[in-house]
């Protein structure tokens, strides 16, 4: 111990003091600040591009799912417009067949009516033509009949006759 | 070159069993090294600059302990030329003193320690790598029984050559680190060149030794621990160059760094922290009273110990290096030698790691005092 | 250094060394046992390795 205290220089002592003191400042000032400066600003840098990489790489992600979303959308919404049109198109001709089907049963029916109303015309004009002609016939008899007494007589006779018969 | 494990084992156990047979085969050298190193403390004491031939154990062990120590001049080798003379290779700095004035001179005038340096009409000796008053050029140090120096100590502010190696360290550091700062800027963010090798250190100091021990407060500390990491790093390492500038092996540098441990830690501490010291929570009131005191050592315990851990494991390390480097002269066979050579080698490694490892632990424990003085405690859950 | 001093020296070395030891041997169970964790294992060893390496060495110089 006694050797260590005589070893001690004064003199070495202080220069050391002075000489690490101002080194520390000196090195401050001059190498790490700017060192770690430089060191930090490149950590950040790096940081930065691998936070942004990710981020892009998520973007990317993102813009696929996207992607694929519309696509399906899209193809639900042709699907949609498809059956739609396919069933639109069904109703049509339904409809079309239902109407033609009316309209010929209507088309029937009206002819029908008519040629029922038809008939009738002609019957009743039949009729009419029969009874007239069946008038002149009986007229144009009786007058024969009427012209000679005889004849009427017989007749009232040959009537009275079967009269007594029944 | 591939061994499998068991030979190699044998090898150094061999190695080691042959040990003692190469250390103490000829007794003889032993004992006369032991006589002449007391001959030549003798001669210490009486005549301190006589240049009497050494034994190249005390020679070694002198080695050591001057290069642990601080000195006043940048020295590289010496060697003796043909003449006979020495000749040191290396350059002075300049040595302040503070002795009724400021007295500035180079180290070159003080010739090594051989001679005594003259400033203003003062006379200035080194004894042991310190520098002492002495009365006049030709005036020796007066040494009492125990083989202290008894001269006047004027207060010492030298440039010495571990001032100069911080100096040239924090130069180092300065221009690598604002250059990192720079090639940020120009490249966009990336680092370029060196900054490549050290970023990653930096990131490590903020994301596993600041961010887990401090908590979100931890950008007001990053500076300091950047700071203190890569300066005992690099001194560690400067440490185990060649030049062999043993800076934080010196007690006055850690303890320095410790200081300044224990100075932010006191000014930055939050409320909680003393709370804790003084009025532990969660515990009897007698032993509040008697956990206060013993927290309160604890905060100075904390830094010394810091402080002494990074003096003495660099200390230590450069000790047991330098022996065993000093071992192979000893030896002077080529298994002993070349033993030593492998050990050293091997340490030397090691050393590279404690260097670095020392580092760590300073700025861990310190971000860990940090954080500690930071903390807020939620006192309502710790009674659970 | 006196006798007294270095037998000291020498038993703080012995409680340093097997503090340690038992530190780190603990810390290499941990990690046999999870692996997944070792950095804050070895964070957590050498905390308390240098805690201990601290004591041991302000006792070594206390003697």
């Amino acid at each position: 111990m006694e050797k260590l205290i005589e070893q001690f220089s004064l003199g070495l002592f202080f220069w050391q003091f002075i000489l690490f003191v101002g080194l520390i400042f000196l090195l401050k000032k001059f190498a790490w600040k700017p060192i770690l400066d430089a060191v930090n600003e490149r950590e950040e840098g790096i940081k930065n591009a691998l936070l942004s990489a990710e981020n892009a790489k998520k973007e990317m992600q993102n813009l696929k799912s996207d992607n694929e979303k519309l696509l399906a959308e899209a193809r639900a919404e042709r699907d949609a417009m498809m059956k739609e049109a396919r069933e639109i198109k069904e109703k049509m001709i339904n409809d079309a067949k239902v109407e033609a089907q009316t309209q010929g049963e209507k088309m029937i029916e009206q002819a029908k009516a008519a040629i029922e109303s038809e008939k009738n015309a002609a019957m009743a004009d039949l009729k009419n033509q029969v009874s007239s002609l069946s008038l002149s016939i009986a007229e144009k008899i009786l007058k024969d009949e009427l012209s000679n007494k005889e004849a009427q007589t017989k007749i009232v006779e040959k009537m009275l006759d079967e009269v007594k018969l029944n | 070159m591939v061994f499998s494990k068991k030979p190699l084992h044998f090898i150094i156990a061999t190695l080691i069993a042959f040990l003692p047979l190469i250390n103490f085969a000829n007794p003889n050298t032993d004992t006369t090294a032991v006589e002449k190193q007391t001959v030549e403390a003798e001669a210490h004491t009486t005549e301190h600059n006589s240049e009497e031939p050494k034994d190249l154990k005390t020679e070694i062990k002198e080695f050591i302990s001057h290069h642990l120590l601080d000195s006043y001049d940048f020295h590289l080798y010496s060697y003796k030329d043909d003449s006979g003379t020495e000749n040191h290779i290396g350059f002075p700095l300049p040595v302040i003193l503070w002795d009724n004035g400021l007295q500035v001179f180079s180290s070159s005038k003080f010739h090594h320690g051989e001679h005594a340096a003259e400033s203003n009409g003062n006379f200035y000796r080194l004894f042991h790598g310190k520098i002492y008053k002495v009365g006049s050029a030709e005036e020796q140090i007066k040494l009492n029984e125990h083989g202290h120096a008894e001269n006047v100590k004027p207060f010492d502010f030298s440039l010495t050559k571990n001032v100069f190696m911080m100096l040239v360290v924090s130069i180092i550091m300065f221009l690598l680190f604002t250059n990192l700062a720079k090639s940020y800027a120009k490249n966009g963010g990336i680092a370029k060149g060196a900054g490549r090798f050290f970023e990653p250190i930096i990131l490590y100091i903020r994301d596993d030794i600041a961010i887990p021990n401090i908590g979100k407060n931890y950008k007001k500390y990053m500076s300091y621990l950047l700071t203190i990491f890569f300066f005992v790093w690099f001194l560690n390492l400067f440490g185990l160059t060649p030049l062999g500038v043993n800076v934080t092996g010196n007690i006055a540098v850690t303890a320095c760094l410790a200081l300044l441990t224990y100075l932010i830690t006191t000014f930055t501490a939050k409320k909680d922290y003393w709370g804790h010291i003084f009025w532990m929570p969660g515990v009897p009131v007698p032993m509040k009273i008697i956990l206060a005191p013993i927290e309160l050592l604890g905060t100075i315990i904390k830094p010394f110990s810091l402080m002494i851990r990074l003096y003495a494991n660099i200390v230590a390390g450069h000790v047991v290096l330098m022996s065993i480097i000093g071992l192979m002269f000893i030896f002077k066979n080529w298994l002993g030698s070349s033993l030593s050579f492998v050990l050293a080698f091997a340490l030397s490694l090691l050393e590279i790691l404690v260097a670095a490892l020392q580092a760590y632990i300073f700025t861990m424990l310190s971000a860990l005092y940090f954080g500690a003085a930071n903390e807020e405690h939620h006192h309502d859950d710790a009674h659970h | 250094m006196t006798i007294p001093n270095i037998v000291g020296a020498g038993l703080i070395v012995i409680g340093a060394g097997l503090g340690i030891g038992k530190i780190g041997g603990s810390a290499m169970d941990a990690i046999a046992r999870q692996p997944e964790a070792s950095g804050k294992i070895q964070t957590a060893m050498l905390i308390a390795a240098a805690l201990i390496e601290g004591i041991g060495f302000a006792a070594l110089f206390a003697s």
